[in-house]
């Protein structure tokens, strides 16, 4: 009873002097069974997931600023399972699944909108690409359609289907993928962990491990020292630099991934478009500017802004597939930092180190995973073994070729 | 971010290439860990960096940049043919 309408007009009568705080600014017990460091989505989904799935409440989540202050504010909200590599595949139809009843899971309206998503073809090459990756959509139990030209062109008039340089020959469609709201992730799933007992504690930076004879058995933080059971790590864009206080060296470099939004239009675009040819991808939100991103400036970054001719090539390949956006005016743009692993898929596993544990490597698919990722790490840090749908996120799968190169570019740093 | 190019002299990012943390390439018969570490594994510091880039759009020289990864202000600029490699090619 807490949100409703009456509440609403009630609370607007008065002044707004009514709503309490949702969660509790606890102080830090003195030891934990599960520390969590990183409060953003990946992070505050495990603590939930931890208390639900598994009983587990004995749990703190550290952040170092306030809670969803990283890249789950930061992203273009995205959510879609169209992966089609095993390890990827039953992975991210595992969150969208989950997605579809976050809502309802929370009690609290995450907007998942399940507005559908189109990735162009621009060449036979790539059609009998998408072809493929549809049909191994479809074999896993998700949904997808290959559309030729002209049917796409009366779901999406507005393309630029005759572009001298990279003509539109069709779409693979997804109609379950869609957008969500992105701070509301990570308010919902705050406030279910903070509600089950788990203690959100902000503005506390870990500054070192307690680590003796190879087994982890607490942090030191900014708020003192912390025992803990097991500690797990997800503060991805920042990962090597967490794990380097544990001694670890990861198989993760950081990038700049820049993202921009128009000022508010009218309904204009009801879907989700990824331009074949360049990594453009675009939506509308709810407020009606236009989201749109590009390729990450690929060279290692943790400065939150991105380089300007990355901005011109966006905004090229934005005109490229839709001359009419060039009448909407930019608002603004920023940049999250992305854990880019060598294959560009995640890690979920343990580490060297006896009880600490590791979700990073998100690349720039971390928003779409934070349902299933939480659920994943939460079943690793509670049980000590992979859940079924994250048993090839594992840490060494470089050192020994396991890799999952879903963009078939294969195994480097400088290639995703 | 402008980088000094020692052949050119001083040319805007878009003549760049990045290719990555300049790490030492282990001796051939080093072992799957030296190599494993030189493939995959990185620092990744949030601050000084030294990283290879190619003069793409120049003179295509490889380059050992210095550079800090916080304010992406470049200190230095070298040719990586210097460079220490470890083992013998």
């Amino acid at each position: 009873m807490r949100y409703s309408a009456l509440q609403v007009l009630w609370q607007g009568l008065t002044g707004n002097r009514g709503w309490k705080p949702v969660w509790r600014q606890p102080d830090p017990k003195p030891a934990y069974d599960i520390v969590i460091i990183g409060g953003g989505g990946h992070g505050l989904a495990t603590a939930h997931y931890l208390a639900r799935n598994h009983g587990l409440t004995n749990v703190a989540v550290l952040e170092r600023g306030w809670l969803g202050s990283g890249n789950i504010g930061r992203n273009t909200t995205i959510v879609r399972a169209d992966y089609s590599l095993p390890g990827n595949s039953e992975f991210y139809s595992h969150s969208l699944r989950l997605w579809e009843g976050l809502s309802r899971e929370l009690n609290l309206n995450v907007m998942h909108s399940r507005r559908g998503t189109w990735r162009l073809f621009h060449s036979d090459g790539q059609r009998d690409e998408f072809a493929r990756r549809g049909n191994a959509m479809l074999a896993r139990g998700d949904d997808a359609r290959l559309l030729g030209r002209a049917a796409l062109r009366r779901h999406l008039p507005y393309l630029d289907f005759d572009n001298a340089r990279f003509p539109i020959h069709g779409a693979l469609w997804h109609p379950r993928g869609g957008t969500a709201r992105h701070d509301a992730v990570a308010w919902g799933y705050a406030r279910s962990a903070d509600s089950r007992g788990v203690d959100l504690i902000q503005n506390c930076e870990v500054t070192g491990f307690d680590i003796r004879r190879g087994r982890v058995h607490g942090v030191r933080t900014t708020h003192g020292p912390i025992r803990a059971g097991k500690v797990g790590i997800a503060v991805a864009g920042h990962s090597s630099r967490v794990a380097a206080l544990a001694g670890l060296r990861l198989p993760i470099e950081s990038h700049v991934l820049q993202a921009f939004v128009t000022e508010g239009l009218k309904p204009v675009i009801d879907t989700v478009i990824s331009f074949g040819m360049g990594h453009f991808y675009i939506s509308q939100s709810d407020r009606g500017g236009l989201v749109f991103g590009g390729d990450l400036d690929f060279y290692p970054s943790y400065a939150r802004r991105g380089s300007l001719p990355r901005q011109e090539q966006v905004m090229e390949a934005a005109m490229t597939l839709m001359p009419m956006i060039g009448k909407a005016r930019v608002l603004r743009s920023w940049g999250g930092i992305m854990d880019m692993t060598p294959d560009g898929s995640p890690i979920i596993d343990a580490t060297p180190v006896e009880g600490l544990y590791l979700s990073a490597g998100w690349c720039y698919g971390g928003f779409k995973a934070v349902p299933a990722g939480g659920e994943a790490f939460a079943h690793l840090l509670a049980t000590g073994r992979p859940h079924p749908v994250a048993g090839r996120f594992r840490l060494d799968r470089f050192r020994f070729g396991r890799l999952i190169d879903e963009e078939g570019t294969g195994s480097q740093h400088n290639l995703h | 971010m402008r980088i000094t190019c020692p052949f050119c002299g001083e040319r805007d990012l878009r003549e760049f290439t990045c290719r990555g943390a300049a790490v030492e390439r282990p001796a051939p018969g080093a072992g799957e860990a030296a190599w494993d570490a030189y493939l995959h594994l990185r620092d990744n510091p949030a601050g000084p960096s030294r990283e290879y880039w190619q003069h793409t759009g120049g003179c295509r020289a490889w380059l050992v940049v210095s550079r800090d990864t916080l304010s992406h202000a470049v200190a230095g600029c070298r040719p990586a043919s210097g460079h220490r490699r470890g083992g013998r090619p």
